[in-house]
């Protein structure tokens, strides 16, 4: 690259995305847009009891009505061994997985699938379900992470032990692992502090309330050679986990990405895909599948449930000298909630020399938990945002001022374990105390909350490959799918690299059998790693127009420069050039089509911190909190495109304000989802909202060409904490529970009042 | 047995046959393949399925097939005229107003319906007016901008029709 960052002249710009128009005129195929002739319709079974045993299942009467095609239950999938249960013993499980899309012998949530029908068209299929005959025997159920844990709980699996104790214990429970996470000694550093603060929080799951349910479409040739249409964060997660799940080479299967409709992590697992294979394989004939809204939420996601209780040390100069948790994170009805993620984040933002944390997974009757958005961090970032918020209630300090005398800078070792390289969080701190939100007045029943947070932010596995078309116009083809902008981003790299106006360059994202294999969209990667290999093959793609150039001059390649979108040099005294278009129509004479394809596993990634400030006003008499103004800052690396990436983070605060404020699942005591639609299960709405304002500080992260770092997660960890923070100070009572709904405010308020009476 | 509904769709005749109980969402997205239309809920609680009807701001899914008889239904898909883009995509476009886009033509057609009631409305009437869409990506900020700057720009081009018009 002949530019400097000062004269970038794409990166960092705003054009109009390249899928623009499609979108906005209907034109886009999401999952659910996908049609093929002959198709049937999919419908799954699913239990209405919370845990039961399934002691007869019988299909006939189903199968015999008119219409019919298809009835596919456990017994259809293949038996997965337990030593071939995981790939080196990494997450996921494949025998969960499998026995989550279709229960085997127990059901273990209501929602679970038990079985799935393919019939000509969508009523038939549903007036099917009602025929299969289940005989289900009853079992005491458990919803709550706590009462989980107690010795006398329902136990979900007869075969589940607790790793990560030794010795191991002799009864199964439904604590799946324990994780302890140590840095220096805290018995000491509690035994050094003025002052000691404790508190315990629980926070509900969220669903991660995407807009388009899950959808996709399957269609088996008699060969076996299997094409599966569907929304999904990684085309390639879909093609290995279905191979994986019906034992099937990779190579038989071909999965082409339609556009998602949201995902935020929730969609990087597979429910319905091996499903509808299955049917289209037996039936002869494409299956299309897609859920309600009601069974979104009963069978997918949710993010983590949990009960924290947490304790910080510090002197009285503020100084944090300890710190320890103890995080209870409800994994739904199979292993793996993000709890690890939990602790290693919720302290990440500060220089602490003793940090202690102990993390438990633990299963209970609710679908199993699915990735959101920095999975594990923000329940654990609200504890810890909320003793710092109590800390500087205390002291009389201003919380940023405590934050920035605790911040970690470049160099400080984190308690998870890793050094930080360059960094920026100091720099959001600073950003939002001069920012004018931060001193703009309040008045009675207001308050302002601050709150920070940090995530990982991760590199990967990544294709892409870019393609001179005959007229000098550029193809980017990669292999994520764009969940909020990434064809834009991926195109202003490549025409940042090539010198060429974005207009110029076309992004496209290929099926699995188009490119080579790139890890899923997600963990804050995609405009860093996948950037990362656009950048580098436009690097390529570049040497190879200087050395065609060379040739066409029949000079040397050094003296061939590129400028401007065109290569230069000095041939016999004569400055000449060769535009793109030229080099591309004459590319036949100098061996053929440009191309270059790079592969890679991007190392790197640099961390995100981010700041919000967050100012509420509470209604006394009813505990309703009104969100005032908002204001989101984040270390963002460099921003590609500035509007989307303003985007993640209004998005993530919103997303953030509704899991503090409203989200939570209602069940009944017979563990059945109550408010499985969004009339009840209720996201904020643009009433509930003001404008989110946004600060974009740029500390470049070295490793990535642009100095890129991975934006979409950390928007949505600060917001639990400063919306907490906000509505403690403007009622003068600490909230610890989640969401803050009107009841629990009011409460709280009322309990508060007694306290100091 | 099916009933067979003559409609205008985007200004065009259009004759289906549906069952009673299709709704018009399914019927636009299924039987005449109007795929713009999204389904988010299904219930009325989401927006993804905004039409008009007869002028009336609708969910979709909440309206039977057999009641469009003889309506006028005003999808996404006609919004555009021709390859020019209503002022409120463009407004879309330009204020990076949509992340995934899948409520995005829903949005577009309740603006377009609170802008031909009320071509200047505050920014909390349009917050108001979109309740019933609902959006996870963007937080809604964008999407609130772009609708009052394509209210901006759809008042200075009727002034500006209307001042040509005055002129002798
Ligand atoms: S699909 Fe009609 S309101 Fe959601
Ligand atoms: S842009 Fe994704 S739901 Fe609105």
């Amino acid at each position: 690259m002949s530019r400097t960052p000062e004269n970038w002249r794409s990166v960092g710009t705003r054009p109009v995305r390249p899928d623009g128009i499609d979108k906005v005129t209907g034109r886009a195929v999401f999952s659910a847009d996908f049609n093929l002739p002959d198709a049937l319709h999919g419908a799954v079974l699913r239990s209405p009891f919370a845990h039961a045993r399934i002691l007869r299942l019988d299909t006939s009467r189903a199968m015999a009505l008119e219409g019919v095609k298809a009835i596919v239950t456990a017994r259809d999938l293949p038996l997965i061994p337990a030593d071939q249960a995981t790939t080196d013993g990494q997450p996921p499980d494949f025998r969960d997985m499998s026995a989550n899309i279709l229960a085997r012998d127990k059901v273990l949530y209501e929602g679970h699938a038990i079985a799935a029908i393919a019939a000509v068209d969508a009523q038939t299929a549903e007036h099917a379900l009602t025929l299969v005959d289940v005989e289900y025997e009853v079992l005491p159920h458990v919803i709550d992470v706590q009462q989980a844990m107690e010795p006398d709980a329902p136990v979900l699996h007869d075969s589940l032990v607790t790793q990560g104790i030794t010795p191991a214990p002799s009864h199964p429970s439904n604590i799946a692992s324990r994780h302890e996470q140590v840095h220096g000694d805290v018995e000491r550093g509690f035994a050094q502090a003025d002052i000691i603060l404790t508190e315990e929080f629980t926070t509900q799951p969220v669903h991660q309330g995407y807009i388009e349910p899950h959808a996709c479409m399957a269609r088996v040739a008699s060969d076996g050679q299997t094409d599966v249409w569907c929304s999904s964060q990684g085309q390639f997660m879909v093609r290995a986990y279905c191979a994986r799940l019906l034992d099937m080479p990779l190579s038989q299967i071909r999965v082409t990405p339609l556009e998602i409709g949201g995902g935020f992590g929730g969609k990087t697992t597979v429910y319905l895909e091996p499903l509808a294979i299955l049917l289209a394989r037996r039936s002869g004939r494409p299956v299309k599948m897609q859920m309600s809204r009601a069974e979104v939420f009963r069978a997918t996601g949710p993010a983590s449930g949990s009960y924290i209780s947490m304790k910080i040390g510090a002197l009285k100069d503020g100084t944090l000298v300890a710190a320890q948790g103890i995080l209870c994170y409800q994994a739904g009805a199979f292993p793996g909630s993000p709890v690890r993620l939990g602790c290693m984040t919720a302290f990440a933002p500060y220089d602490i020399a003793n940090v202690k944390m102990i993390g438990y997974d633990v299963v209970v009757n609710r679908p199993k938990s699915a990735a959101y958005r920095a999975p594990g961090a923000p329940m654990a970032s609200f504890a810890a945002e909320s003793l710092l918020d109590m800390l500087a209630l205390r002291l009389d300090m201003d919380p940023i001022d405590l934050r920035i005398r605790n911040a970690a800078r470049p160099g400080t070792r984190a308690a998870y374990g890793i050094s930080f390289k360059e960094i920026g969080y100091l720099e959001t701190l600073q950003a939002a105390k001069a920012h004018p939100h931060y001193s703009a007045p309040l008045a009675r029943n207001q308050g302002r909350g601050v709150a920070s947070g940090f995530w990982f932010n991760i590199g990967g596995q990544s294709s892409a490959a870019l393609t001179l078309n005959e007229d000098g116009t550029v193809m980017v083809t990669t292999a994520n799918p764009d969940i909020g902008g990434s064809r834009a981003s991926m195109a202003l790299m490549a025409a940042e690299v090539l010198e060429i106006d974005v207009s110029r360059v076309r992004p496209e994202i290929a099926d699995t059998s188009s490119i080579a294999y790139s890890d899923l969209t997600g963990g804050s990667r995609v405009t860093f790693a996948v950037g990362m290999a656009v950048t580098q093959a436009a690097s390529e793609l570049l040497a190879k127009l200087r050395e065609r150039a060379a040739m066409l001059w029949d000079t040397a390649v050094d003296e061939v420069t590129w400028r401007d979108g065109c290569a230069h040099a000095c041939v016999d005294g004569k400055d000449v050039q060769l535009s793109l278009a030229s080099l591309a129509a004459q590319a036949g004479k100098t061996g053929g089509p440009i191309a270059a394809h790079v592969s890679l596993n991007a190392q790197g990634a640099g961390p995100g911190f981010g700041t919000h400030i967050c100012d509420v006003e509470v209604d006394p008499d009813t505990g309703r909190v009104t969100v005032l103004r908002y204001t989101a800052v984040q270390d963002v690396g460099k921003a590609v495109h500035p509007a989307y990436v303003e985007g993640q983070l209004q998005g993530g605060a919103a997303q953030g304000i509704g899991w503090a404020l409203n989200e939570a699942y209602l069940y009944d005591d017979n563990g059945v989802q109550l408010n499985p639609g969004f009339l009840d299960y209720r996201m904020p709405v643009a009433s509930d909202l003001p404008m989110i304002d946004t600060v974009l500080v740029e500390v470049p992260n070295p490793r990535h060409p642009f100095g890129v770092r991975g934006v979409g997660e950390v928007p949505i960890i600060p917001p639990l904490g400063a919306v907490a923070n906000a509505v403690s100070r403007a009622t003068n009572a600490r909230h610890a529970d989640l969401p803050m709904s009107p009841p629990v405010v009011l409460k709280a308020i009322q309990r508060a009042a007694r306290k100091r009476r | 047995m099916k009933q067979h509904i003559c409609t205008h769709i985007n200004g065009e005749a259009t004759e289906f046959l549906c069952a009673t109980e299709d709704t018009l969402l399914q019927v636009l997205r299924d039987n005449l393949r109007l795929t713009g239309t999204k389904e988010g809920c299904a219930t009325g609680d989401c927006g993804a399925c905004s039409v008009v009807l007869d002028n009336r701001l609708v969910c979709s899914c909440l309206v039977l097939a057999v009641e469009a008889q003889h309506s006028r239904i005003e999808t996404v898909e006609g919004l555009a005229d021709g390859d020019t883009l209503h002022p409120l995509q463009q407004a879309f476009l330009d204020h990076a107003a949509l992340q995934c886009g899948i409520c995005t033509p829903g949005f577009l057609v309740a603006a377009k319906a609170l802008l031909d009631r009320n071509p200047s409305p505050s920014e909390s009437e349009v917050r108001f007016w979109v309740a019933g869409n609902l959006c996870r990506c963007t937080g809604y900020d964008k999407i609130v901008r772009a609708i009052l700057a394509a209210a901006d720009t759809m008042r200075n081009t009727n002034s500006r029709t209307t001042d040509a018009g005055a002129q002798p």
